[in-house]
């Protein structure tokens, strides 16, 4: 169960460029840490995100277990056009979480 | 054994009844600063964005949970309609049906259990560091404000003797680091007063949120003590005694520590 | 009873304590597990890029000077770049030349970011130089690099 956060602006200007920052908790385990026995605690990381605006991709980055934990990442877009900004997370597993936020341009 | 009067008898057994700021000489009030100002200022910048500062992660569950009602017993909003507005700022505090002091995890649980018909919540389990960060979040801003008067005085001066007893392999108070040595450098840190008003905190070296007694064990481990358990009334009475030596000072759960 | 949370351990399984201006002491506190090389950072590049040269310059990547803890170091990265349609950011790809990996992150932009810049937290086992760069639609390379200080926690829990 990941809790995710998002700042996405409610408004803006056709054209403005936009900042938006997503944040997703995960543990990120890196599979170097070792336990209170001494036993290695395997890899657990997601491995890719992606931000698509209408569905298509417009944003997207493959993470490796140097990203430290309850990733966070900051980044931009063009406001092209109302519509919906989905945020989409998924691990090594194949396990995914996602997110939308709706876009309102003038 | 020496004869005393009357008086000096009755001055003795009143300043036993009432803790005294000059049993242990600790900071001076003007001096009080929060764990945030020795933070860099990335770090501080991590902490004021509530979109940077994974804390919040918490504290959105928390409000969840505060609204939800699990398997038919009331949500917490049901009794609490108007939200929590700086209780937090006032814990620990002495539980008037028990006569306990309990610091706030102690208050959930006991309202989970007592008004709800839920069982109590492990320390550090997501659930109950939800709560207690939604619950501290709500009065973030508040100076702390905790009552160490009547029934409270005993245990604050239980609090005060271990912050000012010294323990473990390297034989160390916390008065020694946090008192006298605060602002010195510690390896590559620089030693804080080690207040908690930004507990529950999200510690980088946790790489999650985690309470103040997870953090108080710590500070034992760090001086190669054996940590009590979670819970122990020792370090409920220390919560106490850090949260009135932190008077004054602003809650910031959910805060960002080294 | 309550689940004890693991105790807080480091990223490899020892740390090095680090020479600071006190005057404290370079120790290695025991055999240090396999870090990358800078030949590391060198072969995970040309996995990315092949053999095309890389330019330094037109990227910055901010670090802070001094990390306060290794397990979450902030960084930023920017390019300067137009980001049309004919001149724009492809990629940003992250390298550490002294983590396990020497991949740490890569970015997919394109000329709908409006602007080549990212900003997340990393993971950093020391002190070290971390080196981006960035790849443009002609297919040129250039880089940049900011050097940040990796300190020890004041009261390690071993």
């Amino acid at each position: 169960m990941a809790g995710i956060r998002l700042s996405v602006p409610q408004t803006a200007r056709k054209g403005e460029v936009i900042e938006l920052k997503a944040l997703i908790q995960h543990p990120m385990e890196s599979g170097y840490r070792r336990g209170s026995r001494g036993e290695q605690i395997p890899r657990n990381i997601i491995t890719r995100f992606e931000c698509l605006y209408d569905g298509e991709i417009v944003f997207s980055a493959d993470f490796h277990p140097a990203i430290a934990a309850d990733p966070f990442l900051t980044f931009y877009t063009r406001a092209v056009r109302s519509g919906t900004l989905a945020f989409r997370w998924t691990d090594q597993h194949g396990e995914m979480w996602s997110d939308t936020a709706t876009l309102t341009v003038t | 054994m020496k004869k005393r009067s009357p008086a000096l008898a009755i001055a003795a057994f009143l300043a036993a009844c009432t803790p005294s700021p000059t049993d242990h000489a600790g900071l001076p009030s003007a001096d009080v600063r929060s764990g945030y100002a020795f933070l860099t200022a990335e770090t501080q910048a991590m902490q004021d964005d509530s979109f940077a500062n994974p804390g919040y992660l918490w504290v959105d569950r928390g409000s969840d949970l505060f609204e939800s009602a699990a398997d038919g017993a009331p949500s917490c909003a049901s009794c609490h309609s108007e939200g929590l507005a700086g209780v937090a700022a006032t814990y620990p505090a002495i539980d008037e049906d028990s006569g306990d002091l309990l610091n706030l995890e102690g208050r959930i649980n006991q309202c989970l259990m007592r008004h709800q018909n839920l069982p109590a919540l492990a320390y550090e389990s997501d659930d109950l560091l939800a709560l207690t960060a939604f619950v501290a979040n709500q009065s973030a801003g508040m100076p702390a404000s905790v009552s160490i008067d009547g029934v409270a005085a005993s245990h604050y001066r239980n609090g005060q003797d271990y912050f000012f007893t010294r323990r473990g392999q390297f034989n160390l108070s916390c008065h020694q680091c946090h008192d006298q040595n605060w602002g010195k450098r510690l390896r590559g840190d620089t030693i804080s007063q080690g207040h908690g008003n930004g507990f529950p905190a999200y510690r980088l070296e946790w790489q999650t949120l985690g309470s103040l007694q997870r953090r108080i064990r710590d500070c034992d481990a760090g001086v190669r003590a054996e940590p009590k358990a979670f819970g122990d009334p020792a370090y409920i009475d220390l919560e106490l005694y850090l949260s009135s030596r932190a008077s004054g000072l602003e809650i910031e759960s959910p805060a960002i520590r080294r | 009873m309550p689940d004890q949370p693991a105790q807080p351990e480091t990223m490899f399984s020892r740390r090095t304590l680090i020479r600071l201006g006190a005057g404290s002491v370079l120790v290695a506190a025991t055999p240090l597990p396999v870090f990358a090389t800078p030949d590391d950072v060198k072969a995970a590049q040309q996995e990315l890029f092949g053999s095309r040269m890389i330019r330094e310059g037109r990227v910055t990547l901010k670090l802070p000077a001094i990390a306060e803890n290794g397990y979450s170091v902030p960084l930023s990265v920017e390019v300067d770049s137009p980001m049309t349609a004919d001149d724009h950011v492809r990629q940003i790809a992250i390298f550490s030349p002294r983590n396990p990996i020497a991949n740490v992150a890569r970015f997919q932009l394109g000329p709908r970011a409006g602007r080549a810049a990212v900003a997340t937290r990393i993971r950093l086992g020391g002190t070290q130089a971390v080196q981006a760069v960035a790849e443009m639609n002609d297919g040129s390379l250039w880089s940049g690099s900011a050097q940040t200080v990796v300190t020890l926690a004041a009261c390690v829990v071993l």
